[in-house]
């Protein structure tokens, strides 16, 4: 890579949102401009949503408010004649989430007539590619997972790499100036444009760190966006809501967010270091930050994410307001599950092994289970019943053969059927395929841009 | 006589807030914030790896505690009981564990 010919003393990054669809007030984005920002960066998405929108390749936004978004920051970019930067397309960052990203900005930009190159960079990787590193020993578990074998890459629907900045600094040196790229890490995405313009790697990733949630760095998380500008010695953040602030708690909190360790986090590259990051208050609303480190790694990694198809489900719903069902609920659901196991065997003719079943008592201890503190009688219960096998059918036979016990099923003690208040008709509703992420483990690279895949568009005009 | 009708002082009350969440799909995190350095001495000497195993059904030598004075924060981490999304998840962002830590009952000779 080329060295700057004028290396800048300050480079601002600008945060609209903590995901692209989330939606701002267009002032965020005028203001961040009115502030010089170089850049605009905003994550496309996320695992937190669980491992469904990986395994089945759809995003968790909808169309309409990715448009909406994509809209004022292509054009806050294009006039400003700074890049835009968008990671982890379509929430899970597979190939279909990138193309469907790159199909909202045509279609704004044909609207528009904007005049922008688009680069897609794709991250999404075949079990056959990782079988040769896997077997070279090239593929290593994160804790708390072990060892990876074949056939759990060969279960994955999809596999995708999280890439660093460098995939989106090569884009954006190729003349990119939207940049809209597959599975990425939420900091490489702010980080790059300081990077390439040659800030210093441990405020540059640190601040990368603390604007990937936009807002949530702040006194008010729903306030939206904000503005970071790294320089030689440090960085400085406010927020881009006049009426929110940052604080040096509200900064310094926000590396506990979502990360179980909160003095390191590793990147491709290297490890952020903050335990010596010291947070110093500007004026009311506006944080300096200076000490952090990035340390360079021997091996350079990527961490690799994937869901597998754990089966297919179907959820039924029932409500108990019974105070004389409630009394006795655990006997209750005890003996559902247990008719319900000797009616599938019969009927079925399926082992207990070959499906399996949840069944949640909201109201009572549906979120906490064994671990709640309170084990007072509830007034009111939601039961759903969630049954997984390997087929749908077979889970929608399963829960046919529940919907009678979870409108009448009485306790023993009771001489007559009670009738449940099922919440709709039909009682169950098919969920199709289940997923669960299988991948919790890093792979061996040669060079930080080998696992991803580059596409620079024409400008739409062309 | 002491009073019947008197609840415990639990850690929520005394903090500015007991959160929990995911930290990634294999890890469970909960923050304890507290709002002064009083405050924070009792959640450090309260929070231990054996009370956490206790409170959340998992193998002390699988808690890991960070401790930062200076935001006055206690940090715990383990790797998720239930992986997140699977049949039996019940609380995809783990956002609703936090209440068996935030519930607990402060012994009233260590309050601040």
């Amino acid at each position: 890579m080329s060295k700057p010919v004028n290396r800048p003393r300050s480079v601002g990054v600008l945060v609209p949102t903590g995901m692209l669809g989330a939606g701002f007030p267009p002032a965020t984005i005028t203001r961040g401009i009115s502030l010089g920002a170089d850049v605009i960066a905003v994550d496309g998405g996320s695992t937190d949503s669980g491992p469904y929108y990986l395994g089945a390749g759809q995003a968790k936004t909808t169309e309409a408010a990715v448009r909406r978004d994509l809209r004022l920051l292509l054009h806050a970019a294009n006039d400003a004649g700074i890049p835009l930067v968008v990671g982890s397309c379509g929430t899970s960052g597979t190939d279909a989430g990138v193309r469907w990203v790159a199909d909202i900005v045509r279609t704004v930009c044909v609207e528009a007539g904007l005049d922008v190159r688009v680069a897609q960079i794709f991250s999404e990787l075949r079990a056959e590619q990782l079988l040769p590193r896997l077997h070279e020993g090239r593929i290593h578990p994160l804790a708390p997972s072990g060892p990876l074998d074949a056939a759990t890459l060969q279960r994955c629907e999809h596999i995708v790499g999280a890439m660093g900045h460098e995939p989106i600094v090569q884009a954006l040196h190729a003349g990119a100036d939207v940049v809209l790229a597959g599975r990425a890490t939420d900091t490489a995405l702010s980080a790059a444009v300081p990077l390439m313009r040659g800030m210093p790697a441990g405020p540059t990733w640190h601040m990368a760190k603390i604007v990937e949630c936009g807002g949530q760095c702040t006194t008010n998380p729903r306030s939206g966006g904000v503005f970071a500008r790294v320089d030689e010695t440090g960085f400085t953040i406010e927020p881009l809501d006049p009426t929110a602030a940052c604080t040096p708690t509200s900064v310094a909190a926000h590396m506990l967010y979502e990360t179980a360790n909160p003095n390191t986090m590793r990147e491709p590259a290297g490890a952020i270091e903050v335990t010596d990051a010291r947070y110093i208050a500007l004026d009311d609303r506006t944080v300096r930050v200076e000490g952090s480190r990035f340390e360079p790694a021997d091996q350079h990694t990527i961490k690799l994410e994937g869901a597998a198809i754990t089966g297919y489900e179907t959820v039924s719903f029932a409500g108990i307001r019974d105070p004389r069902i409630l009394g006795s609920l655990d006997e209750w659901a005890a003996l559902l599950i247990e008719t319900l196991t000797e009616r599938v065997a019969t009927v079925l003719g399926l082992t207990a092994g070959s499906w399996d079943v949840d069944l949640r008592l909201y109201g009572h201890n549906a979120v906490l289970g064994d671990l709640d503190p309170d084990t007072a009688t509830p007034r009111e219960v939601g039961v759903m019943l969630l049954v997984s096998a390997r087929e749908q059918q077979i889970a929608t036979a399963i829960s046919k053969l529940a919907n009678p016990l979870l409108l009448h099923l009485p306790l023993p003690s009771m001489h007559y059927l009670p009738s449940f208040a099922l919440a709709t008709s039909p009682a169950h509703t098919d969920r199709g395929a289940a997923y669960e992420f299988v991948l919790n483990h890093v792979v061996d690279v040669d060079s930080p841009t080998e696992l991803f895949r580059t596409h620079l568009t024409e400008p739409a005009h062309a | 006589m002491p009073d019947p009708t008197h609840i415990p002082t639990t850690l929520d009350d005394l903090a500015l807030e007991v959160r929990a969440k995911n930290a990634g799909p294999f890890w469970l995190t909960l923050d304890v914030f507290m709002p002064d350095d009083a405050g924070y001495r009792v959640a450090d000497a309260l929070i231990t790896p054996d009370l956490i195993a206790r409170l959340y059904h998992v193998a002390v030598e699988s808690v890991q505690i960070f401790r930062l004075p200076r935001l006055r924060v206690v940090k715990v981490s383990f790797p998720r009981p239930v992986v997140q999304g699977s049949l039996h998840d019940r609380d995809m962002h783990a956002g609703q564990h936090h209440v068996p830590l935030a519930n607990l009952p402060v012994p009233s000779g260590r309050h601040p």
